[in-house]
């Protein structure tokens, strides 16, 4: 049953982007290791860095992408559970400072001895343990978009309400994590990391195993993705998005769909958090801005929304774009990517993606290319009766 | 009204309005199983909002809605009247029209609706020759791979009609299922809806009356939500209040 479902993902895009991450994975910091400074393919450890943090966004985008392109569900408050996998692996983080904080308390984080907390609070608790972390990375997130979903999806809250109230979600977040008195660090967030498994965060080693595991994560979150789209569960989403009225009346439970959909979505959106915290050395409640959750549905609009390829194209070079920007004309950065938004939604609904696929399909038919043929976005989704 | 156990659909006093209006107004039916109902009836009698009444898309405010006999439908939502085996086309033809037309009888098919039944699904060597049994007898054999959205209206139409028959349902409610046929297309919809009529119970709201006719079923004709007239076509057209509130017009 599990391998059909596999078999079934491996359609032959998403083989071949597996294959590129897989390969992305072991060369990116071969390439950086292996290769001195100076000599031709010697890749910086600053890269490496800055493009793991580029897959983790990319990954946040393919999982923003499977409710909102997919089920029909514009989340603008996927941002919430990058953050909270974030925050999750940052406490683990936190932990194995130790003693050498500026306080060297051995039990106490800094800014908890800086408040003249006595003890750990309890949901600090575990968190000195990798595994620990890392099941909390899945279960935070999945559990609030789980409970969260559940409400909404079965209230029947729709299109903009729903999309205002991930935004409310989101904010609340924000304010919550602000307080110093949450016991997360206020203001500043979690930083100063010094060790990831026993191994210095900082090391060009550790960052190119940072890399790697991101890719690697892309990777598998693809094959998920891409299984679920291409089973006949990914159909009745796609129904769902188009015709959500018709589809209940085929005997699907809609709102159980978008949940299935909606907690696998924040769950790769969790993992992809914990993933960005150790290479970016900080997480802060910044990270919950609604504008952040915005700006991961301009990546996923750019790239293509309703594919696989579309979000993770779209993360990247949006943030290549932005890496150009802020160095040569910061100021004009947001304009840029407000206008770009703007053209995308206005001249290319299917995004990069779609573009290219209109270029090879008018290449290919030239008698017949407004044929789309694949279940793609369906521009005006006309609601059923 | 009469006796309800044996019945397929039971309507018993049912009404409901909308801001003050009454759409259904003391709305009583009857169908048995393996019948034919055509129901007619003037635009706004509320044919398409009895449909809804059934298919637990609105509630009604009063009255009794049962399935063979016994199901509560007022209690039910859309998802659990369909699995109990009620099927619906939908006056305006509603398929998935950025999917192709092999997945929208993949998805109508009876099979197990669960998120991961759905999710693990394989179609067996049964299911494909089913999809393809059907796709015969609504004449898109050749046009499987093609987009939904690429149907001609009459043919969106018969997908609509191979959806419910996949979904294999015990009861069927069809909408002006020949809007925008041709002739020989409604000549060939009535047969087919006859032929489904010998093993199921099926409730055609129409308003062409030589399909209505073809059909030879019992006529009902709706007027400002509830019956005027019951009986054989032409009883039914004969009615002096039939002719002045709806054949007149
Ligand atoms: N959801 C609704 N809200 C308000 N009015 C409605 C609604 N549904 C139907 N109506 C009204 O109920 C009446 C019956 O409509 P309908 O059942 O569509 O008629 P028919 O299908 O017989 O032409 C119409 O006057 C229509 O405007
Ligand atoms: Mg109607």
């Amino acid at each position: 049953m599990i391998s059909q479902a596999l078999f079934r993902a491996l359609d032959r895009k998403a083989i071949w982007l597996v294959g590129i991450l897989v390969a992305l994975a072991i060369l990116v910091p071969a390439a950086n290791l292996l290769i001195p400074v100076g000599q031709p393919g010697h890749v910086p450890t600053y890269v490496v860095t800055l493009f793991g943090k580029y897959l983790s966004y990319a990954m946040l985008a393919l999982a923003l992408d499977l409710v909102w392109g997919y089920c029909g569900i514009l989340s603008l408050g996927h941002g919430a559970f990058f953050a909270l996998g974030g925050y999750a692996m940052g406490m683990y983080l936190m932990r194995q400072i130790g003693d050498r904080g500026v306080y060297a308390n051995p039990e106490l984080p800094d800014f908890m001895v800086f408040l003249n907390w006595q003890e750990l609070p309890w949901y600090w608790q575990g968190f000195d343990n990798f595994w620990f972390a890392c099941l909390m990375v899945v279960l935070v997130p999945g559990l609030l978009a789980f409970v969260f979903g559940f409400l909404a999806f079965r209230s029947r809250v729709t299109g903009v309400y729903l999309s205002i109230i991930t935004q409310a979600m989101t904010f609340a977040l924000l304010l919550a994590f602000f307080r110093n008195d949450m016991g997360f660090g206020g203001n500043n967030g979690l930083t100063d990391f010094k060790e990831i498994l026993g191994v210095p965060v900082q090391a060009a080693t550790t960052r190119g195993a940072l890399f790697a595991a991101t890719a690697l994560a892309l990777a598998l979150s693809v094959l998920v993705c891409s299984g679920i789209v291409n089973s006949k569960l990914g159909k009745v989403m796609i129904a769902a998005r188009d015709a959500e009225s018709r589809t209940r009346f085929l005997g699907y439970r809609v709102e159980y769909v978008k949940l299935f959909a909606f907690t696998v979505s924040a769950v790769i959106a969790g993992i992809a958090g914990a993933l960005y915290v150790p290479q970016v050395g900080i997480i802060n409640p910044g990270e919950f801005d609604p504008a952040n959750s915005i700006e991961v549905v301009i990546w996923t609009a750019v790239g293509g929304r309703g594919t696989i390829v579309g979000p993770i194209i779209g993360a990247i070079l949006v943030h290549m774009g932005k890496s150009y920007f802020t160095s040569a004309l910061p100021e004009l950065w947001l304009f840029a990517l407000g206008a770009l938004f703007v053209l995308v939604t206005l001249f290319l609904p299917k995004g990069i993606v779609g573009l290219l696929g209109q270029y090879r399909a008018a290449r290919a038919r030239p008698e017949r290319s407004g044929n789309q043929r694949d279940a793609g976005v369906d521009p005006q989704p006309e609601p059923a009766e | 009204m009469t006796d309800k156990t044996g019945t397929m659909l039971y309507l018993d006093g049912v009404s409901v309005a909308f801001d003050g209006f009454r759409a259904i107004n003391k709305l009583s039916l009857i169908v048995q199983p393996a019948e034919m109902l055509a129901i007619i009836g003037p635009n706004g009698a509320g044919k398409t909002t009895m449909m809804d009444i059934i298919t637990g898309k609105t509630r009604p405010d009063d009255g009794e809605v049962l399935f063979d006999g016994r199901t509560d439908l007022t209690k039910l939502d859309e998802a659990a009247i369909a699995n109990l085996g009620i099927g619906r086309k939908f006056q305006k033809p509603t398929v998935f029209e950025s999917q192709t037309v092999w997945n929208n009888l993949e998805m109508a098919l009876r099979k197990p609706r669960g998120i991961f039944r759905t999710l693990f699904y394989t179609p067996s060597a049964e299911d494909i020759a089913r999809i393809e049994e059907i796709l015969d007898i609504v004449r898109l054999s050749g046009r499987k791979d093609e987009l939904a959205a690429n149907l001609s209206h009459g043919q969106k139409q018969w997908l609509e009609i191979g959806m419910l028959l996949a979904q294999d349902p015990k009861l069927l409610l069809v909408d002006e299922p020949v809007a925008g046929m041709t002739d020989s297309e409604t000549v060939e919809t009535a047969k087919l809806l006859k032929n489904i009529a010998l093993t199921r119970s099926v409730v055609v709201v129409e308003h062409d009356m030589s399909f209505v006719r073809d059909l030879g079923s019992r006529v009902t004709c709706l007027a400002e939500g509830s019956v005027l007239a019951e009986g054989t076509l032409d009883q039914v057209s004969a009615n002096p209040l039939v002719i002045e509130r709806y054949l007149g017009r």
